[in-house]
């Protein structure tokens, strides 16, 4: 496989499922690359000038040029080096592959997002939503546009799969620490039989953090909002448990 | 070849939506014949839920039937269904391909629900913040014109790109808040090379015919809001 002519670096952060999908398309186009690791909270000098737009990971920096977006830089790796590709040959298909990783970044994400930031009604609103999402997926995997696939991308794993795959993994570790129900097979059998397929491939299981990190890393950022929330009352609470 | 007794191609649309606006520009920058769908306002007709059932939003491409949902992905659809026709809407090369998509994505990310932000503002204090928002985008867009212009007319160079028509579609209804704002948005001294885009892109032979004259935008911006005591049915 040819390997680039100048050399390929990626600014990321572990945790992030954007940077993961950059890490993945360059492992399965087999493309050695540099990577550096950013604070999510303080972004580097790097980061600032080659996002300054956004100033956020992930960012690909590539013969003296930066791209940024997580699907812009996909589509950037895609078109740059052809071999392998990621994105269907067909027009019609890549307008649905697209629309479907808009749906993912639109609809899908935020609304899993807010189950993790959320609590009571609002957390159960969002579970709903989750459920409404997925539901689709499920319903295009089944009989619409994905019917019969292993992959969204076919018989290998497509831009798609890792849109989607690269942040799918949060719904079990939200479900664990969250205790709820997101992703259960009986109700979305085909998505949860893609994932778990997904999750098995060499370099998905090379470029997904463990599980326990993932749990551990949730449950901090989850301690982190709910004493937040509870501050103005913990700290009547202290001074209760002190003077007792 | 048109099928016989139907069009191949065909766009369920508004007149005055800047994103159906999208699609009609880049139909006719390849000089692609549709049929128009126009919506009515009141309800959703059979064929939009039917073919956009997850959004059931405008502007829907149907071609042979099969549905292209989200302006900017008929756009490139369009680019990509009839490569020889017109001229390219994205750059052949994968980077310029990457700023295009990135700065089209600006506009929908961040340009557009600033100035959502701006027409729902209730207050003084939010309205001045608000255009405050639209105005520091657009700024970003003026250095953006000068890469990607690379000194021609366009955002794609000497004709217009996928940038153009991302951003270019809502200077209709930004000369209509302009006026009932009293703010320019695009002020010739601050922006000058978008004030003449601007002119530029209202001017070109794809987009006069179907960008809707401010003045229409505003009268129906008017009707909504007096039928709006009733909201319309979604």
């Amino acid at each position: 496989m040819d390997q680039p002519a100048f050399s390929v670096k990626l600014l990321g952060s572990w945790a992030d499922s954007h940077t993961h999908r950059v890490q993945l398309a360059l492992k399965l186009k087999g493309l050695e690359f540099e990577y550096q690791e950013e604070d999510f909270i303080n972004p580097s000098p790097a980061l600032l000038l080659h996002n300054p737009v956004y100033k956020k990971v992930p960012a690909l920096l590539h013969g003296g040029r930066s791209i940024v977006e997580s699907v812009v830089i996909l589509q950037y790796i895609d078109e740059t080096w052809t071999d392998n590709p990621i994105m269907p040959a067909d027009p019609f298909e890549r307008a649905v592959t697209r629309f479907w990783c808009h749906f993912t970044d639109d609809k899908l994400a935020p609304a899993v997002g807010l189950v993790f930031s959320s609590s009571g009604e609002g957390q159960k609103a969002a579970v709903d939503q989750v459920h409404e999402n997925l539901k689709l997926l499920e319903r295009e995997l089944k009989d619409g546009a994905f019917k019969g696939r292993r992959f969204f991308g076919g018989d290998k794993i497509g831009l798609l799969d890792i849109v989607l795959g690269c942040g799918s993994y949060w719904l079990a570790v939200f479900e664990e620490v969250m205790e709820v129900k997101l992703i259960d097979p009986e109700s979305f059998p085909v998505f949860h039989a893609w994932l778990r397929d997904f999750e098995e491939q060499q370099e998905v299981k090379e470029t997904i953090p463990a599980i326990d990190r993932l749990l551990e890393y949730a449950r901090g950022i989850r301690q982190m909002m709910l004493s937040l929330s509870n501050s103005s009352s913990s700290s009547i609470n202290n001074a209760a448990a002190s003077s007792g | 070849m048109a099928a016989a007794g139907g069009i191949e191609v065909k766009l369920i649309g508004a007149w005055p939506s800047p994103f159906v606006l999208r699609a009609r520009i880049a139909l006719n920058l390849k000089g692609v014949e549709y049929e128009f769908l126009q919506e009515k306002f009141e309800e959703k007709s059979e064929l939009l839920l039917r073919s956009n059932p997850v959004y059931k939003k405008i502007p829907v491409l149907l071609h042979h039937g099969k549905p292209i949902c989200e302006s900017m992905i008929i756009v490139e659809y369009v680019d990509e269904a009839w490569p020889a026709a017109g001229r390219a809407i994205l750059p052949a090369d994968p980077y310029e391909r990457a700023l295009h998509r990135f700065w089209a994505s600006y506009v929908d990310d961040k340009l557009n629900p600033s100035g959502a932000a701006l027409s729902k503002a209730q207050t003084e204090e939010a309205k001045v913040e608000a255009a405050g928002q639209v105005i520091a985008g657009l700024k970003l867009l003026e250095e953006a014109f000068g890469r990607l212009s690379k000194g021609e007319g366009f955002f794609g160079g000497d004709d217009i790109g996928y940038v153009d028509i991302a951003l270019g579609c809502f200077l209709g209804w930004l000369k209509v808040t302009e006026k009932t704002s009293g703010v320019k948005f695009i002020d010739e001294e601050k922006m000058p090379l978008l004030a003449r885009w601007a002119e530029r892109f209202c001017a070109h032979e794809a987009v006069k015919a179907v960008m809707p004259e401010p003045e229409r935008l505003a009268e129906f911006a008017r009707k909504r809001a007096a039928s709006a005591k009733t909201p319309p049915a979604n």
